[in-house]
Order: structure tokens, then C-alpha cells, then sequence
């Protein structure tokens, strides 16, 4: 019997073997895309617009970050700068990937691009490490068995928060439930005493310049933030 | 933001994101990226997000820029659950129940 259990495990595709692995992380995914889409909404936006965000971009925390900055009537250059300024870390998932990924065909590589979202990153990461007799077909099959549950959960749940947010009354002081999913993005990445800095000089700087105009002191602040951070880590 | 700015940041939004995730699996390849860089990019989350987050806990729109202490008591419960527990959903949870429960005692 058990012998039965491995032999089917060890049978068992890397693309089916992505999908079972992806698919705990709807319980993370759907709520949040249903935030994104009720704050969408909540914004002003229609829904076409909503759905092009959660499609188009796939990053929950930029497009947090850009619905805000709508909101706050920000000029249309600094709120891409900013909202992009939150995505460069996906530099850093694209760069370990590539010795893997490298070897496949432009248009698979140009899908994953697509596709290559926090949770697909820390799956796909892991799996390869735990699987070095992969070849490049099977690490590409496992990362589109990944996708299968996250994007159309991402999506599915932003459709029904853009749906259902119409619904809510206003004494519902939805206003707070934004900030709510910035702290949230926030706690979690509090990790060393160097982020933690960051962090600090970002909200320290936030408060300090909060007068500057179009919200640039934004840009100021996480350009300190970071250097801080990094300056951090180094003397650690 | 009129309805044609609006689509056009989320074009320019989701071509700048694409790009970044494009970069090193499609053009740059194997080659690695100098450690004084990658030391910046783990800041990038952590150098943004707390410094747009601030001012909306601060001086919320909602009462007129007053410091409300409902919206500062959840949020530094959403933050803490957050730090400790390591986990957006509970942290949001935690965040939002103290809010809802602190509004009704205020009320």
C-alpha cells in the first residue's frame, strides 16, 4: 500500500505536482483579490478598469499602491513611478529563475514573465531546489501547473470584490480597510533589523515631507528607505 | 484622474511590471546582478509601502486629517499580528476586528 502511495507520487507529473502545491494559496489570494476589487470600486473605477488592474498588472500591493494615489488626485507619472517603485523587487525572482528557465523557448519565457507572481516565485524557487534531476520542460510544466489555481484565483476574486462592493453601505467606513492591506503587506516583511529600519526612515520620511508637492515625497522617502536599509545589511 | 489617465496608467502599470519580470529571465540571462543591487531591491517592499501607509493612518480623509484612535489602536494591531504571526489574512483580521469592535464602543 504504501509502496503504491510513492510510486504514485513519484509518477505523478510536475505540472499536476504544481497545481496541488498552488492550490493552498487561493485561501490567500481570493480574499485579497475581493479586497482589491471592493476598494477598486470603492475608488471610482469602473469595472473594466478593475479587472484590467488585477489582469493586467497581477501585483497586489502596486495596485494598492496606484488606487490610492487615484484616489489622492496624484499626477498620473508620479503614481506609475510610485506603484512601479513597489514592483521592483520582482527584479530579484526574475534573476534566480533565469539559470533554470533560461534555456526555454522566448514564448514560454515570455509567459512566465507574465505569470511570475509572488507565490509562483517562492513555489517554482523551492520545487527546483527539491528537484535537480528536472529538465527545463519539466521546470517550465511545474511553474504553469503553479499558475493553473493562482491567476484565475487572483482574478476570480478581484470579479467578485469589484461585484459585491457596489453592496456595501456607506457606514461601513470602508475607507480604512486600504490602509488595513498596506499593514498587512508591511508586518510580514519585518524580518531583520534592517527592514525594520527601512521601514522606519519610509514612515519617518513620509510624515517629514509630506508637504513636498505630487506626492514626491513619497518617491524621497523610499529612495532613503532603501539606501538605509541596504546600508543596514551591510554593516551587520 | 479622468477615465483616459485612468487606463493609462494601468497600461503603462502593467507593461513597467512586465518589463521588470522580464528582465533577467528574458534579456539579461545568467548573469547575476551585482550584490550592491540586490542589497537595495530586498528594500524596495519595506521602503514604500510604510511611508504611503503613515499619513492615511495618521491623518485619516475619512475624519477631516484628525488623529481618530480607533483607526491608530487597529492599525497597530494589524501591524503587530502581522510582525508575529508572519500572515496577511490574520493580520487583516485582527486589524479589522479591532476597528469594527473599537467603532462600536466609540459610537
Amino acid at each position: 500500500m504504501q509502496g503504491m502511495v510513492t510510486a504514485s507520487q513519484r509518477t505523478k507529473s510536475p505540472f499536476v505536482r504544481g497545481t496541488i502545491q498552488g492550490l493552498p494559496f487561493l485561501i490567500v489570494i481570493v480574499p485579497f483579490g475581493a479586497l482589491f476589487g471592493v476598494l477598486g470600486s470603492e475608488a471610482g473605477l469602473s469595472l473594466a478598469q478593475v479587472m484590467a488592474f488585477s489582469t493586467l498588472v497581477i501585483a497586489g500591493a502596486s495596485q494598492f499602491t496606484a488606487v490610492q494615489l487615484i484616489v489622492e488626485h496624484t499626477p498620473m507619472a508620479i503614481v506609475v513611478l510610485s506603484a512601479l517603485a513597489v514592483n521592483l523587487r520582482m527584479m530579484m525572482y526574475s534573476a534566480p529563475l533565469a539559470p533554470h528557465l533560461g534555456p526555454a523557448p522566448v514564448w514560454q519565457r515570455c509567459l512566465i514573465a507574465y505569470l511570475l507572481v509572488d507565490q509562483v516565485y517562492a513555489l517554482a524557487q523551492s520545487a527546483y531546489e527539491d528537484a535537480p534531476h528536472w529538465d527545463v520542460r519539466d521546470k517550465v510544466a511545474y511553474l504553469g501547473g503553479v499558475a493553473v489555481p493562482v491567476f484565475p484565483g487572483w482574478v476570480a476574486g478581484t470579479w467578485a470584490g469589484a461585484a459585491l462592493g457596489a453592496q456595501f453601505p456607506e457606514s461601513w467606513s470602508l475607507d480604512f480597510a486600504l490602509p488595513l492591506a498596506f499593514l498587512a503587506l508591511v508586518g510580514p516583511m519585518l524580518k531583520t533589523r534592517a527592514h525594520v529600519a527601512a521601514a522606519f526612515v519610509s514612515v519617518l520620511g513620509a510624515l517629514l515631507l509630506a508637504w513636498v508637492p505630487w506626492n514626491l515625497g513619497l518617491i524621497i522617502a523610499a529612495g532613503l528607505a532603501m539606501a538605509v536599509g541596504a546600508e543596514v545589511e551591510r554593516r551587520a | 484622474m479622468s477615465d483616459g489617465a485612468i487606463w493609462t496608467t494601468i497600461v503603462l502599470l502593467g507593461i513597467g511590471t512586465y518589463a521588470i519580470r522580464f528582465s533577467f529571465l528574458g534579456l539579461i540571462g545568467n548573469r547575476a546582478l551585482p550584490p550592491a543591487v540586490l542589497r537595495h531591491l530586498r528594500y524596495t517592499g519595506v521602503a514604500v509601502l510604510p511611508g504611503l501607509v503613515t499619513p492615511l493612518v495618521v491623518w485619516p480623509s475619512a475624519t477631516d486629517g484628525e488623529i481618530d484612535p480607533v483607526r491608530l489602536t487597529a492599525a497597530v494591531v494589524a501591524l503587530a499580528v502581522g510582525v508575529w504571526r508572519k500572515d496577511t489574512i490574520q493580520s487583516v483580521l485582527a486589524g479589522g476586528i479591532t476597528f469594527g469592535l473599537g467603532a462600536w464602543l466609540v459610537a
